[in-house]
């Protein structure tokens, strides 16, 4: 990957934009549906977030290649249509490998559709950027919403059921922190990673002495 | 933008518009048919291995099973069918030899959290409920879900009894689940104790399952017993 103009951002920019200064979850706080009901295991976490990946980089592709042929007026149908398809794909996907993985899912697989990272992607990003960048930075959004999703995931796993990748880490004696597997641990969780995220990046301008600067570009 | 609306609006015309939703309606229609195309056999293939896991964990000594609608007229092979409205879904199960080992159907019922799904093994000598498995439930973990583990509560189903009345119209005795301890009847069901809700579901479900299905299907138990 090569480094461009400067105004331009790089490739590679593009690709690490997502993994981390504007990662999905724990800076921007987007597709929060998806990320407090799966994360119950880390496996459902990292099949829910490559799911995702790959509808967001298959999408914002499609949309960047369509994006002089789409009139402003039909956009947004334009982009859920594209949307809908890639998550339908997914769907049949998924049937294909695992029904169990299937049904561990459930309605999320669907529920991508009306995930705000998708229609954000495509109408503040790859709308507006060639098919090269637009597929790398809906790629690295992908996977730092699927680190995300590990983080939460791992944690809730290893705390409410005592496993990892469903491997026992604790023995027979370990008693299983029930509630982080519930809803409101997904909550405690998310909240947990939130703080720990504010005060890292409120730590660094102290240590910098330079303030970083806010996020660039809009919130999606 | 501003600028533009108010000096010089500039329209787009209908065709465009309709020539943009229209393309992308077709690619989109193509990607989703092919890759329908393109999954269904490993689809089918899948769903197929999924029901033979179930229906082999409720009636040990299973190799085959075929699908069939048990309605008021009588029973009729599936073929691929979708369920008619009054007819009940079951599995005929055959073993090696072809002789049927026994019938396997899915009960549903309202648990704590969602519908608790369970596949319950029917043996058609002993008249009675042989073994269940669970198809699906968002219930508890640690609570809800101990009915796939709690070795008490299983024993249930070892031998539950779904006997027919006299009439052939409704089971003999309608199976209930009772409360931790308190079984005294082969056709009850003795609940696991702090999973009351849970326990309930699967038996009120599995008597509004054998309620609809045995009446319609047991006078017919002589058109399966072979393989066909």
């Amino acid at each position: 990957m090569t480094t461009l103009d400067k105004k331009q951002p790089s490739n590679m920019d593009e690709l690490l934009d997502g993994l981390w200064k504007q990662n999905p979850i724990f800076v921007m706080v987007l597709g929060m549906c998806p990320t407090l009901a799966v994360t119950v295991s880390a496996v459902n976490s990292i099949s829910m977030g490559l799911a995702t990946t790959f509808v967001l980089a298959a999408s914002c592709l499609l949309v960047s290649m369509l994006r002089n042929a789409i009139p402003k007026e039909v956009r947004i149908a334009s982009y859920i249509v594209i949307i809908a398809t890639f998550v339908t794909v997914v769907d049949y996907a998924i049937q294909a490998i695992s029904l169990d993985l299937y049904e561990a899912l459930g309605a999320y697989i669907k529920l991508i559709v009306a995930n705000c990272i998708l229609l954000g992607r495509a109408e503040a990003h790859a709308a507006k950027t060639p098919p090269i960048p637009a597929t790398l930075n809906a790629f690295g959004m992908g996977i730092g919403f699927t680190i995300g999703l590990l983080a939460i995931g791992g944690v809730r796993e290893i705390l409410g059921a005592g496993k990892l990748f469903g491997i026992s880490l604790f023995g027979a004696h370990f008693q299983p922190w029930v509630v982080m597997v519930l809803p409101p641990g997904g909550f405690f969780v998310l909240a947990g990673w939130l703080i720990l995220f504010a005060w890292f990046k409120q730590r660094k301008p102290k240590q910098d002495a330079t303030p970083t600067p806010s996020a660039e570009g809009v919130k999606a | 933008m501003t600028d533009q609306q108010t000096t010089t609006p500039e329209f787009t015309s209908a065709f465009s518009m309709i020539r943009a939703l229209g393309l992308i309606a077709t690619i989109c229609g193509i990607i989703i048919v092919g890759v329908y195309q393109g999954t269904l056999a490993a689809v089918t293939a899948n769903k197929k291995l999924a029901l033979e896991r179930q229906v082999f964990k409720v009636l040990p000594g299973a190799k085959h099973v075929v699908e069939y609608f048990a309605a008021a007229g009588g029973i009729t092979p599936a073929e691929g069918r979708a369920t008619p409205p009054d007819a009940v879904k079951f599995y005929a199960v055959y073993g090696v030899d072809g002789k049927l080992v026994g019938i396997a159907a899915e009960a549903s019922s309202a648990g704590y959290a969602d519908q608790v799904r369970v596949l319950y093994g029917f043996d058609a000598a002993k008249q009675a409920i042989v073994g269940i498995g669970v198809v699906s439930m968002r219930e508890t973990p640690g609570i809800g879900d101990k009915i796939l583990t709690d070795e008490a509560f299983l024993k249930n189903f070892q031998a539950l009894d779904v006997r027919l009345g006299a009439d052939m119209q409704a089971l003999a005795n309608a199976v209930k689940t009772v409360k931790h301890g308190a079984k005294t009847h082969p056709w009850e069901i003795d609940a696991i104790s702090g999973a009351t809700v849970t326990s309930k579901a699967v038996g009120r479900g599995i008597n509004q399952s054998a309620q609809a299905l045995l009446p319609r299907l047991v006078p017919h138990l002589d058109q399966l017993r072979k393989q066909p």
